[in-house]
């Protein structure tokens, strides 16, 4: 069986962890083929032959592939789809816009956000955020997968895999790139960063989310919010994690006057280490939480802020 | 310019998830269910379209078991003109995957003629994040996935999608596919006159088979299982005592 991964290449460059990551994921599948596309893509190529574990490398470039536009790059793999028992890629949000194409244009279902493979044809996938894992059958020829990156290590570095050239058929024209508007915080991005910070309806106010900032910025961690606290307008909707927010998985998260509505605990239950902080000792938040405190926040906040 | 919106009826996002005991999958029996919340945010992006006078019809169609019904007289309550009902499955179970479903939408298109399909970018009960894309790839259409802004500029959509890191703008031909993030808008309450009204709202019903389109699986769900159990922890006296135990997990 063989493999053509996807490498997430962002204006030319590798995204390595990501890469990396998905192909520690698809080692089991069969010898894996990384595919680097964009405008210029021979640099993340150069660098993706060295992930340990890659067969070969292809590097397409073409204007029409520049930003990652979903209609070009599809059509990219699909011409280049016939060699490959599975075509999978990391699930950043530039492939979860790209595989499901793939995927109807060669008749065949994606299994999306894959958090375990168990065989060639079958893999585990969490569903109804993370309340539940489900392990699906494939009876497809080709598998179509993306990878959830927080649940796989990265492959090592430190090989030198064969690096070609492929060439790239005419773009239908469909989409047209305008801008990017990079996030303008210095804080980490919130599904990819190592600690969290969120607060909740009990926060109180806009304002007093600046208690939630300073403690992020003193552990250099992003910011989150429940969907209370997105509702009640402390806290821009992209900040909201849960079900039907953002659904995170940090090394440590800090729950700050979050009650743990079951769509909150949805988002974040995965974290490595939660610690939650609140006034009322019933609150769900802390039958998931490692370390409860049992505190006003208002007292809690600026204490632990200025002792860690 | 005619707006086609899908929906799905998913379990109410603030109902527990309970994995039934046997594996075979989530127990949807009498549970509240709902629109999907992204698909509402479509439904109110349609709708503010034809406010502005850039949409003329606002169709909305749902896939799925009859009792769907309820989720497209929610649609039609909110604004939606009309609703087509596509009846593929009887239990309340069985979802029918994203590749069935763009394949019956693809039909439905085919027959609507619309100039733009807005949709939700995932159902929050299969996570699959997959419908939108390919119902484009069938379509032969341009897609803008996982959008926070959307404007009509003559024949083309501006839109601006919520991507890992930040915003993309992209401009994509029409007819396109449209599908919503979650700072898109905020979906209106329907008023109860509104909901009399949708009562009388035509709701067409049809089945796969009136498109001639083979619905069956191509995944076989072998088993659907609880994720590992969370323990509750220690409940920490001071603040004092949090930093120290943080410490010690090495978690700062």
């Amino acid at each position: 069986m063989a493999v053509l991964l996807l490498a997430e290449v962002t204006d030319g460059a590798l995204a390595l962890d990501a890469t990396a990551k998905a192909v520690s994921a698809a080692q089991a599948l069969g010898d894996v083929t990384v595919l680097c596309a964009g405008a210029a893509a021979a640099d993340a190529g150069a660098e993706a032959a060295t992930i340990a574990g890659v067969a070969k490398v292809l590097v397409a470039e073409d204007a029409s592939l520049s930003h990652r536009l979903a209609e070009p790059t599809a059509d990219l793999i699909v011409s280049l789809a016939g060699d490959y028992s599975h075509i999978v890629a990391p699930a950043t949000t530039d492939a979860k816009n790209v595989m499901p194409r793939v995927a109807a244009l060669l008749d065949v279902m994606v299994i999306s956000d894959a958090t375990a493979v168990v065989d060639g044809d079958t893999f585990e996938r969490p569903v109804y955020a993370g309340n539940a894992i489900q392990t699906v059958k494939s009876s497809d020829a080709k598998k179509v997968v993306t990878f959830r990156t927080s649940t796989f290590e990265a492959a090592g570095t430190g090989g030198s895999a064969a690096v070609e050239t492929v060439s790239v058929g005419a773009s239908a024209g469909l989409s047209d790139w305008v801008e990017d508007a990079k996030a303008e915080s210095d804080r980490p991005e919130l599904t990819s960063a190592g600690i969290v910070v969120s607060g909740g309806r009990g926060v109180g106010s806009e304002d007093d989310f600046a208690l939630i900032s300073a403690l992020a910025d003193k552990l250099g961690a992003a910011v989150g919010a429940s969907r209370a606290a997105v509702d009640s307008g402390f806290a821009p909707n992209d900040w909201q994690v849960g079900q039907t927010g953002k659904v995170v998985a940090p090394e440590l998260y800090i729950a700050v006057g979050i009650s743990g509505a079951i769509q909150h605990l949805a988002g974040m239950k995965d974290s490595k280490i939660i610690v939650a902080i609140n006034k009322d000792e019933e609150a769900p938040i802390f039958q998931v939480a490692d370390f409860g405190l049992v505190a006003d926040l208002f007292d809690a906040v600026p204490e632990l802020t200025e002792k860690l | 310019m005619k707006v086609l919106v899908p929906v799905k009826r998913v379990i109410d996002y603030n109902v527990k998830v309970r994995v039934k005991a046997d594996g075979s999958g989530v127990d949807l029996a009498n549970v509240k269910m709902s629109m999907n919340p992204f698909d509402e945010i479509a439904v109110e992006e349609a709708i503010r379209l034809k406010e502005k006078g850039a949409a003329s019809e606002v169709v909305a169609v749902s896939i799925g078991v009859k009792q769907a019904q309820e989720t497209l007289r929610t649609a039609l309550a909110m604004g939606a003109d009309r609703a087509i009902l596509i009846t593929a499955a009887d239990d309340v179970h069985t979802d029918i995957e994203p590749l069935a479903v763009a394949k019956l939408l693809k039909a439905v298109v085919d027959e609507e003629q619309p100039q733009m399909v807005v949709m939700g970018k995932q159902a929050i009960d299969n996570d699959m994040n997959a419908t939108g894309q390919m119902l484009g790839a069938l379509l032969g259409w341009g897609q803008a996935t996982f959008a926070s802004e959307v404007n009509i500029d003559g024949d083309k959509a501006v839109v601006t999608r919520e991507v890992d890191g930040g915003l993309q703008t992209i401009s994509v031909a029409l007819p396109a596919i449209v599908t919503t993030d979650l700072r898109l808008n905020e979906p209106r309450y329907a008023s109860l006159p509104n909901i009399m009204k949708a009562k009388k709202k035509p709701l067409d019903e049809k089945t796969p088979e009136d498109y001639g389109v083979d619905i069956s699986p191509r995944l076989e769900v072998v088993k659907t299982e609880e994720p590992a159990e969370r323990q509750a922890g220690e409940i920490v006296g001071s603040v004092d005592e949090l930093v120290a135990k943080l410490k010690d997990a090495g978690a700062v």
